[in-house]
């Protein structure tokens, strides 16, 4: 496995970075590009051509997921989506736009972190086994139609898979050779708090491509050399005044409707003050435990890996899934879960996400996306319940809930995080 | 705290486990037994080493891996020694395989002992039942690197004294510089040894410089909790405080999530912490 | 696998009320239930063989739950005969759709199916296995998913524990790309507090979880319920969902019962 790893020399310096830093003004000479609609479909032409797999949002089960797409006609041209805590709704819009809608239920870590995948494998052989790791080619992705919180996502999950001791070799190899073209947002759905975590709406960093999607096509920017070489290859013309400007409207508007907010200041360590808060058992009792949050995360990556075998045992498949916090058996421990309890699993999740993350990754693990929200059944909503925990903060005095708060808040973790 | 070095690491697959033929299982306590490992490639048996406190993800194919303390001696890299308990699936299985079987190892995972915060410090070393297996490679170390004037004391309890670990080898032990003090929950009549909770022992031994002495403890969280608390109010400081927590391990290199507690991830800053890191975390229930 | 043969564990399987649905899973391995038959003695099993043969047992498979004082009986007569006792399917480990008389009236029941209602003996209840004997394990379902019950026939015989995965159905709706048809269409769905093990089929097909895998632990059915009532899921719609193949199971039961006190039956709910 090479070691000139993803994020590193092929991509561009990660998305988090660069966007938790100042306004990051785009350049007039790059902004200054135009693909028309009708080019669009020379793009994935091209990239198809390159021997890649487009992944890019379709129609499917009432909703735009992320498939695979082969041409122009896949997209969802002329929908778009609604949110709100709990539900999702599919509803024509009133124009032809490609990239009309916010984010779905699903995530681009399902190509990356997959959901199931084989670890490793021993094969009986005589009297001793074989152990191997698999070595099959990663498939290459180029994914279109990337926000700028799933940008920030895979720049989360960049630190946790390949920022450690150890790297996911899986990731890694996924992550090495995907190309990613960002499309910017134009609208904001109820659920959406970018803004508050810093990653959004705007594509600042992070991708290869950064199209705008305006009624005639798409201003465009390149964001890495790859990007760079690929758009030389791609039918651009000069973008007109009139073009750029409809454009920046379409990023001030989805920027205008961002109304949801989180405040995160101190937020990592007023919520390891409140450990021992009520209000965990009060969200306890909507909570389901039934892991759609995390599931629908984009940077959740808790997973376990169970053994498959064959019926003679001989060959034995070590396969890794999904898991999730929210499920007892991840914290079990001589027969027993730690975590036994609705409320002690939401306040793990929650605690980990927005604020013990920062301490492990150095980054928040919450990118504003509000799929959280959205596709939680009973529509629990984390920036309530973190404005509702800062409330009984400042009741109890200044965030710090119990006597030994000063303490446990000052040494929890390595807290420079 | 972490252990091997970065460059040392990225060149392996962290999924990789690698072959081990059981060389011989040491029937210990009830339900436990110790096993010798060696490595079907020989290369491997030559560059492979680990660090007192340090564990390994033991491996059979079928019944899954579990993390498995290191109870050897660090000085000895031809065979790998580890002390298991039948807990579940795969240490009932590996128990049940007997000598010559192959089994699959990763690692070694993990932070280790302060041995080297223990020169020209005195030590008090507190393991409850199968808790001595990992602190006996700190044991054999800190007797190797002995100085004379150094006081070495290991609290050793267990419920009963059929269930005290590696009983045989406490008279080596104690030849070699380290007072060795075995208490018991319930004593039989020929016990001769000291009948109470590890803390009491701790309670009342005598400490020739508090502020300078080292404590290690390992066994049941409650146990550990209890002789931190004793040996706080003898005078030790929290930052000469050593212990080493349990949680579920899945993938041992910070990868899989489980075995979170608070900011740490224990297979990679733990299993062995500081108690002046965990002091806020020890008092949160079901974290 | 290492057991050797002369000292094969004995396997039985015993069937009280129940549609052998679930035995038939066990038939159905077809491919496999050659490699079982090789590990074990298949010592009883009515539905595959009349070679019948006596206790004791070392596995034992219970289908279909107790619905008639005889069965309380027998059922006990197996345990002492018993080493691991495995019940199988949700009649076995819930009392099945049969469990609905729980909510009937029995003797009306019997009067209008049968003629001569005074022929038979049965119980008012439809109960679990596990209400009249202690059970070792319990493997969900309706039926029964083939390859957990070959994974807990392997793992015993190895000797091992077996150890079934108890997420959620949506777990398995998300691993497989499945988008939730309960927030994204509004379809009341079981699947939040719903043991896994189907792998989330109902989903994919367009229809709400029925929750045959029974409940979830610690399954929150009092949120789910109220959250379909608040976004207008009537009591028609979630009474039968609630009252099902695992209606007497504790968190389903709680609810429907919860929702009849809600929304009392009118006068003419048992009356056609």
């Amino acid at each position: 496995m090479s070691s000139s790893a993803a994020g590193s020399n092929t991509q561009p310096s990660t998305a988090h970075e660069a966007v938790g830093h100042g306004e990051g003004v785009i350049s007039e000479t790059e902004q200054a590009r135009f693909l028309p609609r009708a080019d669009l479909q020379i793009l994935i032409r091209l990239l198809r051509d390159d021997g890649f797999t487009v992944v890019g949002p379709k129609l499917d089960q009432s909703a735009i997921v992320y498939g695979e797409i082969t041409q122009v006609a896949d997209l969802p041209i002329g929908w778009t989506d609604q949110q709100q805590p709990g539900q999702y709704r599919l509803v024509p819009r009133n124009d032809d736009r490609m990239f009309g809608y916010v984010v779905g239920p699903h995530s681009w870590k399902q190509f990356l972190f997959p959901p199931s995948a084989i670890v490793a494998t021993a094969q009986r052989t005589g009297d001793s086994w074989r152990m191997s790791t698999p070595d099959e080619p990663s498939p290459r992705y180029a994914f279109l139609g990337v926000r700028a919180c799933e940008l920030a996502a895979i720049a989360v999950q960049d630190k946790v898979f390949l920022g450690g001791a150890y790297v996911d070799p899986i990731y890694q190899q996924r992550r090495a050779s995907v190309l990613l073209i960002a499309v910017n947002c134009t609208q904001a759905a109820s659920t959406c708090f970018c803004t508050s975590m810093k990653t959004g709406p705007r594509c600042k960093a992070g991708f290869d491509l950064a199209l705008t999607e305006i009624d005639s096509g798409f201003t465009l920017e390149t964001g890495s050399e790859r990007g760079r070489s690929l758009a030389l290859r791609l039918p651009l013309r000069e973008a007109q005044a009139a073009e750029l400007c409809d454009a920046e409207q379409g990023r001030e508007e989805a920027e205008r409707q961002i109304t949801k907010q989180m405040n995160t200041d101190g937020l990592h360590d007023l919520l390891l003050g409140q450990l021992r808060s009520p209000h965990w058992q009060t969200v306890a009792e909507r909570c389901l435990s039934c892991t759609n949050c995390t599931m629908v995360c984009p940077t959740c990556f808790c997973s376990t890996v169970t053994e498959v075998s064959d019926l003679t045992g001989d060959h034995v498949d070590r396969e890794r899934h999904w898991d999730s916090c929210f499920n007892m058996d991840i914290s079990r421990v001589n027969g027993v879960p730690v975590r036994d309890s609705v409320a002690s699993r939401y306040r793990q999740w929650l605690t980990h996400k927005l604020a013990t993350w920062q301490d492990q990754f150095g980054t928040s693990g919450c990118v504003g996306c509000g799929r959280c929200i959205t596709w939680c059944p009973p529509g629990i909503d984390l920036t309530q319940e973190v404005w509702t925990l800062q409330q009984l903060a400042r009741e109890s005095g200044h965030g710090l809930s119990h006597e030994e708060a000063p303490e446990q808040t000052v040494e929890i973790g390595s807290g420079e995080g | 705290m972490s252990v091997t070095s970065e460059s040392c690491v990225q060149n392996f697959d962290p999924w990789l486990s690698h072959p081990v033929r059981i060389a011989g299982i040491t029937r210990e306590i009830p339900g436990v037994c110790t096993l010798n490992l060696q490595f079907e490639d020989s290369r491997l048996a030559s560059t492979w080493s680990f660090r007192p406190g340090q564990f390994t993800m033991l491996y059979v194919p079928g019944a899954g891996e579990a993390a498995i303390s290191i109870s050897g001696d660090p000085g000895v890299s031809s065979v790998i020694t580890q002390t298991i308990r039948d807990a579940g699936n795969v240490t009932r299985s590996i128990t049940g395989l007997g000598e010559g079987a192959v089994i699959g190892l990763r690692g070694p995972f993990g932070s280790c002992w302060p041995v080297e915060m223990c020169r020209g410090r005195d030590v008090v070393l507190i393991a409850g039942g199968i808790g001595l297996a990992p602190l006996r490679p700190v044991i054999l170390q800190l007797l190797r690197q002995r100085d004379q004037d150094q006081e070495l004391t290991l609290i050793v309890g267990a419920r009963e004294p059929s269930l005290l670990l590696y009983p045989d080898q406490y008279d080596a032990w104690r030849r070699q510089g380290l007072n060795v003090i075995q208490t018991v929950d319930r004593a039989d009549d020929s016990w001769t040894g000291g009948i109470g909770v590890v803390t009491a022992v701790l309670d009342r031994i005598g400490l020739r410089n508090a502020a300078e002495t080292v404590v290690m403890t390992c066994g049941p969280e409650v146990m550990m909790t209890y002789a931190i608390k004793t040996a706080l109010s003898r005078g030790i400081p929290r930052e000469l405080l050593f212990l080493s927590m349990e949680r579920n391990m899945n993938c041992a290199v910070a990868l899989c999530g489980h075995c979170q507690f608070g900011p740490h991830f224990l297979c990679r800053e733990g299993p062995v912490f500081s108690y002046r890191h965990l002091r806020p975390l020890m008092r949160i229930d079901d974290l | 696998m290492t057991s050797a043969t002369s000292s094969k564990p004995r396997l039985a399987v015993f069937k009280f009320a129940s549609c052998d649905g679930c035995q038939l899973s066990l038939l159905d391995c077809e491919d496999e239930l050659l490699t079982v038959a090789g590990l074990v003695d298949i010592a009883m099993f009515p539905e595959a063989s009349s070679d019948m043969q006596p206790g004791p047992w070392d596995i034992v498979l219970v289908e279909g739950s107790i619905t008639t004082a005889h069965d309380a009986e027998r059922i006990q007569a197996v345990r002492r005969q018993a080493g691991t006792v495995v019940t199988i399917g949700a009649c076995a480990t819930a009392g099945g759709i049969q469990s609905l008389r729980n909510w009937g009236h029995h003797e009306e029941f019997l009067r209008c199916v049968y003629a001569r209602p005074e022929y038979i003996s049965s119980l008012a209840t439809s109960t679990a296995i596990a209400e009249h004997i202690p059970v070792d394990y319990e493997l969900r379902g309706c039926p029964v998913n083939r390859q957990q019950l070959l994974d807990v026939i392997l793992t015993l015989v190895a000797g091992r524990k077996p150890r079934l995965p108890v997420h959620s159905v949506c777990m398995d709706c998300k691993r497989r790309g499945t988008v939730c048809i309960e927030v994204a269409r509004g379809i009341p769905c079981l699947g939040p507090i719903t043991q896994t093990g189907c792998g989330a089929i109902c989903p994919s097909f367009d229809r709400g979880c029925y929750g045959c895998f029974g409940p979830a632990p610690q399954a929150n059915s009092q949120s789910l319920t109220d959250h379909f009532l608040n976004t207008g899921s009537t009591p028609d719609t979630l009474l039968p969902l609630l009252r099902n193949f695992n209606g007497a199971a504790k968190e389903f039961r709680e609810q429907s019962d919860r929702l009849e006190r809600m929304f009392p039956p009118g006068p003419n709910a048992f009356s056609d």
